[in-house]
């Protein structure tokens, strides 16, 4: 907490600092607390592909985990793009194993360990801003490669009549271009609001039991039983949130690809 | 918000390191690893399909052997059965036979067993004739004092009998 005690600063667990204490500068190779836990993050997928990567003929549990994982996004893609989603699993699979890690690691509780701060990397729009970007970057490529031009037809639908035509193309095209920003703003938004009411119930908690009061101590026995809920409930926003990116993205994929 | 307090401090930063790691996940894990994964469910999903239609296919042989055997068992049975079937009735001729044949002796025992029975009647009748003859000679000479001939005694005595 960087106010006094007793005051209650939600936001404080998204500030981004310098590790080893320096000063931001704006440069690129800063390493921050943020990367650090891109890292830890990181760390985690590899130590979890590792696991699963026996190749055994009867999987041992970890591997059979490993293989459901992989195999619920290729079905994925598969599912949503079509024979030629095979191509897009590798980027799929590269973002929904980082958010959904990222996600859990965020939720750990690590802060029992003194000085350490978990950090929700996802609720950074930095962060969720740019894999939405690169998304759509790839939506936008493999649209024009395959399509050149007639990638503009994805904004007129099929049958739709002469006078209508500009006013829907205009209004498909505001839904096209909208699409990178709810894709960033949901998954960011979601842990955001999360981590900010943890936090505020969690700081109910602490100050109910500093006050010494029984309308303290009921006050904290109802906040922690709410936050043992909410926390569940985070952790299926965790899980969601990652499968919601994934399967949106295959889906603009598909739009590109496929053409309606 | 930090997030919007810091954003020209870290964005570079943030973006630097987000690209790193999302960089080594897709060559690393999304390219090296996912792949070799997908291999070897594809490859255990073969083998089971393959495993599974080998069992079928096994299974198929097996009810076609027992068929078979099944058959051959009845052909074993029918023909078991016609033996004993003739076993039976050659085993019926021959009784017949053997009783025709000891019947066939038995009839002409008794045949010849009538016979000389027949014989020693006639035998003991001519016997009987000749004593009668006797005593009647023997009456006469004792009641009247003639003697008759043997002939004449006979001769009465077969002419009483033949009436008598």
């Amino acid at each position: 907490m960087a106010a006094e005690a007793g005051k209650i600063d939600p936001m404080h667990q998204f500030q981004i600092d310098a590790v080893g204490g320096g000063a931001l500068d704006g440069t690129p190779f800063v390493f921050t607390n943020s990367a650090l836990w891109m890292l830890v993050v990181l760390s985690a997928i590899f130590l979890f592909m590792w696991g699963g990567m026996k190749r055994e003929l009867v999987p041992g549990r970890w591997q059979a985990a490993v293989e459901s994982f992989v195999e619920f996004v290729s079905g994925m893609t598969l599912s949503s793009i079509g024979s030629e989603g095979r191509k897009y699993t590798p980027w799929i699979f590269t973002i929904f194993i980082f958010i959904i890690f990222s996600n859990f690691m965020g939720m750990m509780p690590l802060a029992i360990i003194p000085g350490l701060h978990p950090f929700t990397v996802t609720s950074q729009f930095t962060i969720t801003g740019l894999m939405a970007i690169m998304s759509f970057s790839i939506v936008l490529i493999v649209g024009f490669w395959k399509h050149g031009f007639h990638f503009f037809t994805l904004f007129l639908p099929h049958g739709t009549p002469a006078p209508l035509m500009p006013l829907i193309f205009l209004v498909e095209l505001i839904s096209f271009l909208v699409r990178p920003f709810s894709l960033a703003l949901r998954l960011f938004v979601a842990m955001i609001a999360g981590h900010i009411l943890l936090e505020v119930f969690g700081n109910f908690i602490v100050n109910g039991l500093n006050s010494g009061s029984a309308l303290g101590y009921g006050v904290s026995l109802i906040s922690f039983v709410f936050i043992v809920g909410v926390n569940a409930l985070e952790l299926l926003v965790c899980a969601i949130q990652a499968y919601v990116f994934a399967l949106l993205a295959s889906l603009y994929i598909n739009d590109a690809v496929n053409l309606h | 918000m930090p997030q919007l307090n810091q954003l020209m401090l870290v964005y570079q930063s943030q973006w630097f390191w987000l690209l790193l790691c999302l960089a080594v996940i897709y060559i690393v894990v999304g390219r090296g690893m996912v792949p070799k994964i997908e291999k070897v469910v594809d490859d255990r999903n073969d083998r089971i399909a393959a495993d599974l239609s080998q069992a079928e296919k096994a299974r198929a042989a097996a009810d076609e052997a027992e068929e078979r055997a099944r058959l051959a068992e009845e052909d074993a049975r029918s023909a078991a059965l016609s033996v004993t079937a003739e076993a039976k009735s050659s085993a019926a001729k021959d009784t017949e036979a053997l009783l025709a044949k000891a019947d066939a002796e038995i009839g002409e025992k008794v045949a010849a067993a009538e016979a000389s029975l027949a014989e020693a009647r006639t035998k003991a009748l001519e016997s009987l004739e000749s004593v009668a003859a006797e005593a009647a000679r023997d009456v006469v000479a004792k009641v009247s004092g003639v003697n008759v001939s043997a002939d004449q005694a006979a001769s009465s005595v077969k002419a009483v009998l033949a009436n008598g």
